[in-house]
This record gives C-alpha cells, structure tokens and sequence, in this order.
C-alpha cells in the first residue's frame, strides 16, 4: 500500500498533539491548564469552540476530576482523551489506578516535567515514572513527530477489546511542548478511519447475560465494585495478562500506521540506533534520544562502534527486545531523567539491569542521572558518557555505577 | 481458597458483577448477633424500620420479626432502637 500523501504543518509538540486528538474523533474531554501540558487544552478548547469537533470538553475545577470525569466517561463506552503534566499527575495519582483497575482505556499526554519541590517547570520524568506501577501503557516520543503519531496510535492500542488499559504518551516539557517542527501530519480521513470507532468487549452482567463492557441504561452494568481478597487479586492478574497481550497489540499498531504514514520507530517498542554491530551502547527515552544519535553519528565517524536502543514503550516493558539487543555488548550505559532516591539509581536503569541479569553474555552497566529539573543535556556531556563505556570496555571496570550527569559538585 | 470461586481467567473484566448482589452473603462480617424476644416485643416496627440492610421483616402469619443473618452484619442499631429491650446483641457463637 502506497503512503498517504501528507501536509507539512510547523506545530510545536503540544500543538501536534492537540491536532492528533482533533482528528481522532475523541468524545470527551476534560483537562486542567498546567505549564507546559496548557496548550494542548487550549488548542483543543479552540478546535471545541469553532465548530470543527463536536467533543463534551468538560473544564473541571483539579486534574482529580479531570481523571475522574475521563474514567466515567470512558465507562459508557466514549473515546476519551485527557492531558497533564507534573503536580497535576500527581494530584490525578488516586484516580490513575481506579482508571486502569476499572479498564477504562483513557488516553493521555503527559508533558513530562520535574516534581515539585523545589517549584519546576521544565523537563524531567520525575512525574510518569512516579505513575510506572498503576497499569497505565506509557509510551514517551522523541520529537512532536513522534508525539502526533503516538498519541493517534494510543487510542487504538488502548481502546483494542483485549487490551482495555489507559495509556499515556510522554513528551518532553518545553524541549518538545513548547519547540515549532515541522510535523507531517495525516488527513482528517486517513486518521479518522485508521482510529475507527471504539468498539467494547462483551461482559457477563448480574443477571448472567452477555452485554457490551460500558454503563448504559438499557443494559445496567456494575463496573469496579468493592473486590475483597476473594476476587481482587485475579483482577489485577488480568491487567498484568493484558499488559503482557499489548506488546503484540503496539507493535501490530505501529506497523499499520507505518505502513500508511510511511513512518516508523524500530519495531514500535524499541527504536534500536545503529546498534546490531555496537560495542557500546546507552538506552534512553524521550528527546534526548536525538541527542544521542547525534554522537553516535559523530563517533562512528571516528571508528567507535557506538550505538543507542531507544525505547519508545516503557510500559509493557519490552523485555525480549532489551535483552536481545544489549546482550553481549562490551559496555552499557542506561540514562535516566529520573532518580528513584535511595534506590539504587533509576528506574530504567533497575529494569535493563534486572532483564540482563540472568543472561550469560551481559554487559557491563552503570547509570546515569541527568537532566533532572531541565538541566540541559549537550551533546558534550553524552559524548562523554560514551567516552567512559570505551574505558569500561577496555578495563572491564564500572567503578561508579550511578553517576550523575551534568551537577555541580 | 473454595474450589468454586472463578480464576483469572473467567474473571469478568473490572469486577463487573456477574450474579446480583444478593448473592453476596454479607451476614458473615457479623461479631455479635441479635437474639429477639418474642414476649417481650410490642411489634412497633422499629427495628424492621430502621435495619440499613433490610435484613428484619414481619411475618403477619405468624407475628413474628423474622431477622435474616445472611444479610445482618451486626450492627446492633435494631437492639439500640428497641423502646422495649427485645433485642440483645449477644457475640455470635455464643447464644
């Protein structure tokens, strides 16, 4: 099938997400202003006002009830869209677990940005990192590109029958929120027949009789009642069921949108950068990937066999991929926007280092702490990362395994 | 873990009930246990009003209060209502 001819459109990353949700016909949404998440919402209040959607936008009074009213709309079988950064995914932190313990598939931009205090507006994943554990797919974008195409491909991964698991996709405050691109961008149609219709699997109500999973009064339906010890540990074996059957479902999605929109990342859980023949190689997510593939680039030049796994889904962990591409390399360096205090490094840095620890061929790791509260990250400084996986590659040496990357001492 | 309870996998979906809620015998949260006495109660209906589980009911036929302890959590407000102290809150097990 021959790509879908695309219009250029210079957005920044927060308006390429607000023209995303315009095209995928979402039914509800309801958000609360928080820098830099705000122009998503306010773009979209725009499309709302002149006309050229007809979703409910709901203005509510905290992000609590923004997850709140998403989860409730989601529940009646609506496509339901929501957007927040920082305080406000904490202040929806209750809500985020009633939402994926009640299968509501709401999606969500999170613009990734630092946790308070003290106060922070700019980018760190302190805030989705914090939300790793509560069944929620996460998928983070490296530019607006990315941003556009996830957020449409979100609604399907999550929205599919045998998934029904929220989902939110991370964009990297101001470094992409707040930065003009210029972002291809599918026609109306194209996205809106690629989305389609949110269908609903079948559930047995109390009266034993198959009926669609949303609240409707013709068929009344009780979804998320109280679940003591005798039934509430196999829900949540289901979610973790559902999360392992979303690797197929993402990489299926992402190979569909690929196909049409002539663009892909990787195998859509993991963006592998130059990495079959590398001898060493650093994983992060988010915008600092391009940063990265930048000095690989440069050190190629130069005859280092450097390269980069990317991941693009955080959220079902792609497991075999990580241990497949890493194994065997001489040196890995895993970057973290985040720091898990007293826990031994980064949480993305715990997971590789956990998935490679039973493999006969694994690498030597360390960690690196970095751009915590919007420190810049140059490419001198993931140049010099590099520059010590070379001499842990020769000496076998990790010496420091968590290092911080760009603080004063 | 009682052999009829469903697994995961025939689980429905974000604990959608399958059976009413009836089914669902709460009585079994119960500490102590109403013990009603016939020659002392004077049938004004408070207990049966004022019950937050529905769980005492009149029988006309045989004018009695009928208490049903699949649904009684044990409360005790029946007891507490009672003007004619027909009703002892005695711990369950021992009556």
């Amino acid at each position: 099938m021959a790509t879908i001819k695309q219009k250029t459109m210079p957005l920044s990353g927060d308006e390429a997400v607000a023209y995303a949700v315009k095209q995928c016909n979402v039914d509800v949404v309801a958000a609360y202003p928080i820098t830099p998440q705000t122009i998503i919402v306010e773009k979209f209040s725009e499309y709302v006002a002149d006309g050229e959607v007809d979703t409910a936008f709901v203005c509510v009074e905290s992000e609590h009830s923004a997850m709140t009213c998403c989860l409730t709309a989601s529940a009646t079988g609506a496509r339901t869209f929501t957007a927040t950064a920082s305080a406000g995914l904490a202040l929806m932190h209750e809500m985020l677990g009633v939402t994926s313990g009640c299968r509501a598939p709401v999606v969500m931009s999170v613009v990734n940005r630092a946790l308070s205090a003290p106060i922070n507006i700019h980018c760190d994943h302190s805030d989705s990192m914090a939300a790793r554990d509560l069944s929620w797919i996460q998928m983070y974008a490296e530019n607006s590109q990315e941003a556009y195409d996830s957020t449409i491909q979100a609604f399907r991964i999550a929205e599919n029958p045998e998934i029904m698991l929220p989902a939110m996709v991370g964009l990297d405050g101001f470094v992409l929120s707040h930065t003009l691109e210029n972002v291809d961008v599918l026609p109306d149609e194209a996205v809106k027949k690629f989305v389609g219709t949110r269908k609903v699997p079948l559930v047995m109500n109390h009266r034993g009789k198959m009926v669609p999973f949303k609240l409707d009064p013709e068929n009344p339906l009780t979804i998320g009642p109280l679940d003591l010890y005798d039934y509430y540990f196999e829900h949540k074996r289901q979610q973790e069921e559902a999360m392992i059957r979303a690797v197929e479902v993402i990489k299926n999605v992402h190979d569909e949108y690929a196909e049409q929109s002539g663009r892909s990342y990787g195998n859509g859980l993991v963006e592998p950068y130059r990495l079959d023949d590398a001898e060493i190689a650093t994983v992060c997510i988010g915008s600092t990937a391009g940063t990265v593939k930048t000095i690989v680039d440069a050190l190629r030049e130069n005859g280092v066999k450097a390269g980069l796994l990317k991941l693009r889904v955080f959220r079902p962990l792609p497991t075999q991929d990580i241990i497949s591409s890493l194994s065997g390399k001489k040196a890995v360096a895993v970057m973290d926007r985040a720091c898990s205090f007293g826990g031994n490094g980064g949480p993305i840095f715990h997971e590789i280092r956990h998935l490679l620890y039973d493999q006969p061929s694994k690498p030597p790791i360390v960690n690196y702490i970095y751009g915590l509260g919007g420190r810049d990250t140059p490419p001198y400084l993931i140049d010099s990362v590099y520059r010590d996986l070379q001499k842990i590659a020769e000496t076998g040496q990790t010496k420091e395994q968590i290092r911080f990357l760009g603080v004063r001492e | 873990m009682s052999p009829q309870k469903k697994g995961w996998k025939e689980v429905t979906l974000a604990g959608v009930c399958w059976v009413p809620s009836t089914e669902y015998k709460t009585g079994d949260w119960r500490s102590h246990k109403p013990v009603w006495d016939t020659e002392k109660c004077i049938r004004c209906m408070f207990c049966h009003i004022f019950c937050p589980d529905g769980a005492i009911k009149y029988d006309p036929e045989t004018n009695d209060m009928i208490f049903d302890y699949d649904f009684c959590k044990g409360c005790g407000i029946c007891a507490n209502e009672c003007p004619a102290d027909a009703i002892e809150m005695v711990v369950e097990g021992k009556e």
